[in-house]
């Protein structure tokens, strides 16, 4: 395997890994605060018990979380040393910032997992919304280095090397806003139907448990909400790639050919040779008005650039429409949700609808996944949009596939495991709230 | 402002050795541990690190982003050269992480505990050797830039019997570090002894490792004694480090184990302030060349703003990691 080619799967493979432990330990103490926070209101334990039995999930995501982060900020240098020589000192604000966030958030799950007999309940409360905000701004503070790359500003290109460097106007770049709310509300979206549809499968096997029913109504409810609001976070995503990187939009709706009132293509396979989309669905005009606000505004195309800055087109499609997809789905299941909880709470808990929740389960995360593949695959072949390209940045030394097969398997065997160990989480909790099943009672 | 950032450098590098250490030593010391002590000891160190352990980690993060920020031609360097020793060493961390956290964490205790003590055991052995083998490679002058066959740009600047010798140092210090911390832990009399025997066996090793990493140094054509001998600063830091140890053996001896684990700290402090000031201002040495902190510096504005975003961080951070260690490690010695 090619070094470049093995280089970008290792750096795809551990931030893909990453970013799903990093998005449960941001979202899940929320939810774990929300439910200390109902049981210190109603003194009901099952919320206490609720609250420690994700503080258990907290604590597990978030360790997997902290030490690949750890082996990330390491693999920046051991893959991109180019890329990082000139880019550390430029992007070095929100890297120090979201080490001082990512510190607190320890020291505040310290406190959370163990102080519930050491600390005042409401100090114990209170360390546990620490939790989710330190880890929410650590989150959002790396999506500033990410967002520089895809709009690199504070600094002169002259020769080959940063002059004139200005931390604090590449920390306010452009692409940041849109970036970290997009990347926020996906993480509450992930967790909150990842959460929510673990808890409903438990409610197919065990009708009736208070456990999983509380449980499951905290975490819709943040799942539901951030679903809604998820399309609009969009829509300003795309409208500011339409001006900054017309390119990468122009790879993500598989658009080749600049027009006025462009028209939305919808799926279809899109053929890099002869410029076209086969099979696709196509909605008149639709792009333009998407992309500016103007059914007839001029949207560039693929062909307006040179080939060698393309994107891998197909690649960056499929990803934008799983991604698009996919939300939908979910916005529209959280509207389902609202009003079912809002008119018909009866149908909260009908089998057809805990198996429509077990069903996304998945969903957000891939949802989420797929738009990484978007924002990353879609600035290729640049690693520092029109500054630096990737094969550029690539550490000189030879086999590289070596450390991306050690580097996978590991992360393949930790999913296991960690996947293996909830299983056994809940086993135990089911254990401890076992009912005795109307059937047999009757 | 290159001062300031330098102390922050020095300080999270000193942190991370002394509780990063410790942490790694609790896992290296379980390989000591005879069998029917076992589950005690797992308790005990769970006890013991558990709650400050995922702040460990943070002071490496640190380290690393002070590197890219503020001396990115530095950290180029040694992530090009020295790749396959950090790879190696990140693969003891996560695997050492995983595993103590699963090993507490799992809700069924069963024969897969003993599975992640194996791994948490060798991953401690992995991390500690390969830290210490990646701070030897920086010394020994080995890296070089214009080599270009693969053995000797990646594999020669660390795979020698100086930085070998040095991550067996580092691995005994950890193991002391741990030692001296534990036996302040615990009240069972049967622990205690254990604990005591073990500080008095990675203390025999430490000494023999370290004299093994000057002869390993000279072996190399490292002139590591006389590099020590040319400033007063390191000679009075051997010079106390050396007054340090029967210190700490009688405030250990007399049952006083918070002076203890102080000047444990101490005596580590003292090693590695010794070891940076033999290099001194050079950050790596390289085959023909030295890379000083004021030729790897970036530009004062990123250096400004990275100071005061340390300084800010500082003033949030330590009050608050005060606030956990009261909260734990205070009131357990009280009790």
């Amino acid at each position: 395997m090619e070094d470049l080619l093995a280089g970008r799967l290792q750096m795809a493979f551990s931030l893909g890994f990453h970013i799903i432990f990093a998005c449960i330990g941001m979202v899940m103490p929320f939810l774990m605060a929300a439910a200390q926070w109902r049981f210190l209101r109603t003194g009901k334990t099952v919320y206490q018990d609720l609250a420690k039995a994700w503080a258990r999930g907290v604590a597990i995501f978030f360790a997997v979380g902290a030490v690949s982060g750890t082996v990330l900020s390491f693999e920046l240098g051991t893959l991109w040393p180019e890329f990082m020589k000139h880019a550390g000192p430029i992007i070095g604000m929100p890297f120090s910032l979201e080490g001082t966030a990512f510190f607190i958030e320890a020291i505040a799950l310290g406190v959370f997992l163990y102080g519930w007999e050491r600390v005042p309940k409401w100090v114990h409360f209170g360390s546990g919304v620490v939790v989710g905000i330190a880890g929410l701004m650590s989150g959002i503070l790396v999506i500033s280095v990410n967002a520089w790359m895809n709009s690199p500003t504070g600094f002169d290109w002259v020769n080959g090397a940063a002059t004139n460097i200005d931390p604090i106007a590449a920390m306010f770049n452009d692409a940041w806003f849109t970036q970290a709310l997009h990347m926020s509300l996906a993480a509450f979206v992930a967790t909150g139907f990842a959460i929510a549809g673990l808890h409903a499968f438990q409610l197919l096997r065990n009708p009736g448990n208070v456990f999983h029913q509380k449980a499951l109504r905290i975490a819709m409810l943040f799942a539901a909400v951030g679903a809604l609001i998820q399309p609009l976070s969009g829509d300003l995503s795309a409208k500011d790639i339409a001006v900054r990187q017309p390119i990468k939009l122009a790879a993500m709706e598989a658009h080749f050919e600049t027009e006025k009132g462009a028209d939305l293509i919808i799926g279809g396979v899109p053929n890099e040779e002869t410029g076209t989309v086969d099979y696709a669905i196509h909605v008149p005009n639709a792009l333009s008005f998407l992309a500016f606000g103007d059914f007839d505004a001029e949207v560039k195309g693929l062909n307006d650039f040179p080939k060698d800055e393309h994107p891998p087109v197909p690649v960056v499609h499929y990803a934008f429409q799983i991604m698009v997809g996919l939300g939908t789905l979910l916005a529209l299941l959280g509207l389902i949700y609202l009003f079912f909880r809002w008119k018909k709470p009866h149908l909260l808990t009908h089998q057809l609808w805990l198996k429509a929740l077990v069903a996304a389960l998945p969903m957000g995360f891939i949802a989420l996944e797929a738009g990484w593949v978007v924002t990353e695959v879609g600035r290729q072949p640049w690693i520092v949009y029109g500054i630096m390209k990737t094969a550029d940045a690539l550490t000189p030394m030879p086999g590289l596939v070596y450390s991306f097969v050690i580097t996978s398997m590991v992360y393949v065997f930790l999913s296991i495991i960690v996947y293996w160990l909830m299983t056994r989480q809940i086993k135990s909790v089911n254990l401890s709230y076992a009912k005795p099943t109307p059937a047999l009672t009757a | 402002m290159i001062y300031l950032i330098l102390f922050f450098l020095l300080a999270s590098l000193l942190l991370y050795t002394i509780l990063g250490g410790a942490d790694f030593g609790a896992g290296i010391l379980e390989l000591f541990t005879r069998k029917r002590d076992t589950q005690k000891v797992r308790n005990l160190t769970y006890k013991a690190i558990g709650p400050v352990w995922e702040a460990n980690h943070i002071w490496l993060i640190l380290i690393v982003v002070i590197l890219f920020v503020a001396f990115p031609e530095v950290y180029r360097l040694l992530s090009v050269h020295l790749h396959i020793p950090i790879m190696l060493m990140l693969l003891g961390i996560i695997l050492r992480g995983a595993a103590f956290i699963f090993r507490h964490y799992d809700a069924i205790k069963d024969g897969s505990q003993k599975t992640y003590s194996r791994v948490f055991i060798s991953a401690s052995f992995l991390t500690s050797l390969f830290l210490g083998i990646t701070a030897g490679a920086t010394i020994l002058g080995r890296i070089d830039p214009e080599i270009i066959d693969f053995y000797g740009a990646y594999i020669g600047p660390w795979f020698n019997a100086f930085s070998i010798a040095l991550g067996i140092f580092f691995t005994a210090v950890c193991a002391f570090l741990a030692a001296v911390f534990l036996v302040g832990e615990t009240d069972d009399p049967a622990l205690k002894r254990m604990f005591y025997r073990q500080t008095v066996g990675s203390n025999i090793v430490a000494v023999i490792s370290g004299i093994g990493v000057f002869v390993a140094a000279g072996l190399q054509g490292l002139a590591l004694h006389e590099m020590y001998l040319e400033s007063t600063m390191t000679i009075a830091s051997v010079i106390l480090a050396t007054f340090i140890v029967p210190l700490l053996w009688r405030t250990l001896n007399q049952g006083h184990y918070q002076w203890a684990r102080l000047l444990a700290g101490a005596e580590v402090a003292l090693i590695l302030f010794g070891w940076l000031w033999v290099q001194f201002p050079a950050m790596i040495r390289l085959a023909n060349d030295t890379v000083t902190y004021q030729a790897a510096q970036a530009p004062d504005a990123v250096l400004n703003v990275m100071g005061w975003v340390l300084i800010g961080g500082a003033l949030l951070i330590f009050p608050s990691l005060y606030y956990l260690f009261r909260v734990f490690k205070f009131e357990q010695a009280a009790s």
